[in-house]
């Protein structure tokens, strides 16, 4: 558990809108132990040493997916990354890339829900009736299950939009985590959008866009691989077909 | 000045209740209201994101499980205070959200034939928890959120912090809340209002909870006028991961895993013969505080004291597939592999059994207000909750009330917000507290009032015990000088938090009155000087009404329709 207490720098990134709006970056000193994560030596700061500092968390176990920020140069979720993992003496934290700023650490999520939204992230049914107001259950088997599973994992963290290099340079490519959940739900053996579902994203700035670096499925925290879903769906549209 | 908005059903929180409602809203109008769902999270991070183990319904009642069953087990569970009637609702109404849930795209665990798959749960005769992995309260948000968002009626209002419930008196006309990102103050005008922000927890230092679960939301509605229902029943977790409070899922010890002291004994033999680990979580974590106690649990390294959870025996396969999510955050945060190492683990503050005082159908004593969820107290969990019943309330009870809130905002009209008030709620935040710097560091009160709560409030409690937590509240609540060093409008959480620890110091004093008024053990409220039931003076839950001299506490019996209350064994 536990360990000897050390000190560790914490290089942070201030950011203001309201104050003159020019970033600068704070320096704290943070005593930590082996189980300290980079979260826990942020809200030391906010606690102990500057109550200004604004910085977004709930859950502190990689499950809400709140505190994703740049930590030492990577996307990560703050409550997830221990302090003695990333073996540097001063820890660089800034917020996610490829999203506005709010405040600090806060990165404004209203674009990236947005393109969430825009993937139709539930499930097409043809017979709305009996899916709102039956009382029956869909058959699933086990097989067909693990087809999606893994895509459903997704906690909307943001990590995989702020490593995209394609996000960087195209703010209509949709990003890996709208992609992944729309192969989520195209892929569930009880959707029934079918074909229709694939046309949001047959465009220039849609799947064929992706250049494989594969930076998303390498960021994620939760095990998703968005470069696989991407490329599904890349073979679901060439071909035309559900081939699953 | 304030923004003014107006939306037809207003709903606060986003977690498995308040997305359950907004749903229903919208469904029951057909898309024709406007549904503003106003939380002061980003929706998806809601803590609901963090139940575990599973959902309770009975699904199979040609395999042996029954509605009868399932009621029994949690009016038992309870030590007798639920309400029964509402306890027979919510079995009977559980099928039906699972399996709509499951329409809408829950990967619910699947039997080899493809039907929904089931586990056992404490005090839970049956397997009847729905389960997938254990993430269930992750997948459930997640589908719900994600069926929200086919709704064009539905608006999320995330990171706005709803500050108060405005009424006219005796009926709701809408709430303030403020934008985190711009800092505006708003004043929204609503027809109707789900409350549905969740419990509490954060008032103890050692919790599951995530750092968002603060009462606000029994506090406004405390403050306009309802009551809090038996706040003394708190309920403290069995496995609470040790030293960050995580919550190890009960579905760890339904699949095979138990629990060791020091000295190696599995010692709920010896509290709990029959059940064992499976006993209901009021029972199991006292048998562990009792062997803490006594000297037989493990010393941890800053004096917190922890016993084992081993699930070495439940093997490396059902570990990977049933148990992924724990097995990850033991081997991420505490470096432990389940597979071959025991887990630490103590009792920690869970679940909030008390809450919004509701009718059976959800409704609070103000007209056009409901509550559901965790904040709200039906009570279905009387003086102890089982497990997998909770996100199933959520569920059940998001429904009804969003139906109902819809239902009376196609009959009724918005009124107008008492200016008066709004004015005084905007000053009261920004002119009241905005810049200046306070004389004492917020976050140090806030840490004192988890270690008072912690101390005398916890799982065994007594009378002086009690009186000198109330005198630390009582003292905290002077201490906290009403100001906020952050100056900033702009995403300013110093702002937020200060107001969450009056919230909180507000709760406990709550809390704190009810459980030293209650001077018997029933569940979840143990006290050492009064270590019996006592049916004849406390079958009755509490009432407390807010004045501003404090509580004032009231007693209404429980609705019992089948079972009079027995010996509670396990």
């Amino acid at each position: 558990m536990s360990g000897k207490l050390q000190e560790v720098r914490l290089r942070v990134y201030r950011y203001d809108p309201s104050n003159g709006g020019r970033p600068r970056y704070d320096i704290f000193s943070v005593p930590v132990k082996k189980d300290t994560t980079v979260l826990s030596a942020l809200l030391y700061v906010k606690e102990k040493l500057d109550p200004t500092l604004s910085i977004r968390f709930s859950c502190r176990m990689a499950t809400c997916g709140s505190c994703g920020m740049m930590i030492n140069g990577l996307p990560r979720l703050a409550c997830y990354t221990l302090v003695s993992q990333l073996k540097s003496k001063t820890i660089t934290v800034q917020p996610l890339n490829n999203f506005p700023v709010v405040k600090d650490l806060v990165a404004d999520f209203t674009d990236f829900f947005g393109k969430h939204r825009a993937m139709k992230p539930y499930l097409l049914r043809i017979d709305t009736y009996e899916q709102e107001k039956s009382n029956i259950s869909y058959r699933q088997t086990d097989e067909e299950l693990l087809k999606y599973i893994q895509f459903a994992y997704c906690i909307r963290c943001g990590l995989c939009y702020a490593a995209c290099p394609v996000v960087a340079t195209d703010k209509r490519f949709p990003g890996p985590q709208a992609l992944s959940q729309l192969y989520r739900y195209y892929i569930d053996s009880r959707d029934e959008g079918g074909g229709e579902r694939l046309e949001v994203v047959s465009d220039s700035h849609g799947v064929l866009r992706c250049h494989f670096a594969g930076s998303c499925s390498q960021v994620c925290p939760k095990g998703v691989d968005p470069a696989l879903a991407i490329q599904l769906l890349r073979r679901e549209l060439l071909f035309g077909r559900r081939t699953g | 000045m304030a923004e003014t908005l107006e939306v037809d059903v207003a709903i606060v929180g986003s977690g498995l209740a308040g997305l359950r409602a907004a749903i229903e809203a919208a469904r029951t109008s057909n898309g024709k209201l406007s549904v503003g769902v106003f939380t002061k999270t980003q929706v998806m991070r809601s803590h609901s994101v963090s139940a575990e183990g599973g959902t309770a319904a009975v699904l199979y009642p040609e395999e042996g499980d029954s509605f009868q069953s399932h009621m029994y087990d949690t009016v038992k569970g309870s030590d007798f205070l639920a309400d029964q009637d509402a306890v027979e609702l919510l079995v009977k109404k559980a099928p039906e959200e699972i399996l709509q849930l499951e329409r809408w795209g829950m990967p619910w665990a699947r039997r080899p034939d493809g039907k929904i798959a089931q586990r056992f749960f404490g005090g839970q005769s049956y397997p009847r928890a729905c389960f997938a992995e254990d993430k269930v309260g992750f997948f459930e948000m997640s589908t719900l959120y994600d069926t929200a968002l086919k709704w064009d009626c539905i608006t999320f209002y995330p990171e706005w912090v709803v500050t108060s419930i405005l009424t006219d008196g005796k009926r709701f006309v809408g709430i303030t809340a403020i934008e985190m990102k711009t800092g505006d103050f708003h004043a929204v005008k609503a027809k109707s209002c789900v409350m549905a922000t969740g419990g509490a927890g954060r008032l103890y230092s050692f919790a599951t909870y995530g750092y968002s679960s603060t009462p606000d939301g029994l506090v406004m509605a405390y403050r306009a006028g309802a009551a809090l229902k038996d706040m003394e029943f708190v309920q403290f977790h069995p496995t609470g991961l040790v030293p960050s409070g995580i919550l190890i899922t009960e579905a760890a010890r339904s699949e095979g895993g138990i629990l060791l002291n020091a000295k190696g004994e599995r010692f709920l033999k010896r509290y709990a013969p029959e059940r064992l680990e499976m006993a209901p979580r009021d029972i199991v974590s006292r048998a562990m505080y009792t062997e803490i106690l006594e000297g037989r649990g493990f010393e941890g390294e800053e004096g917190m004291k922890y016993l084992h959870l081993d699930l070495t025996q439940i093997g490396a396969e059902k570990l990977k597939t049933r148990l992924a999510g724990i097995r990850e955050i033991c081997m991420k945060l505490a470096g432990i592999d389940p597979i071959s190492e025991p887990i630490p683990v103590r009792p920690v503050a869970h679940y909030f059994m008390g809450g919004i005082d509701v009718n059976i159908m959800g409704k609070t004593g103000l007209e056009g207000l409901w509550a559901a969820g965790e904040v709200a107290c039906v009570s279905i969990n009387g003086a102890n909750r089982l497990g997998s019943n909770s996100t199933t309330e959520c569920l059940v009870w998001g429904a009804l009330t969003g139906r109902q809130a819809a239902e009376y905002a196609m009959r009724n009209g918005v009124r107008e917000l008492p200016k008066e008030k709004v004015e005084g709620e905007e000053k009261r935040i920004f002119d009241g507290l905005l810049g200046k710097a306070p004389r004492e560091n917020p976050y140090d009160v806030r840490n004192e009032l988890q270690q008072t709560m912690e101390r005398r409030c916890h799982i065994f409690r007594d009378e002086a015990g009690l009186l000198e937590g109330l005198r630390e509240i009582k003292a905290l609540r002077e201490r906290l000088y009403k100001g906020v060093a952050d100056s900033s409008r702009i995403y300013n959480t110093n702002l937020v938090n200060v107001l969450e620890l009056e919230n909180m110091i507000e709760v406990s004093e709550v809390i704190v009155i009810s459980a030293l008024n209650r001077q018997e053990s029933r569940g979840a409220h143990a006290r050492t000087d009064y270590p019996r039931r006592d049916d004849v003076n406390f079958l009755k839950h509490t009432l407390a009404y807010y004045t501003v001299e404090g509580p004032k506490l009231e007693y209404i019996s429980p609705t019992i329709t089948e079972y009079l209350p027995t010996e509670r064994k396990y």
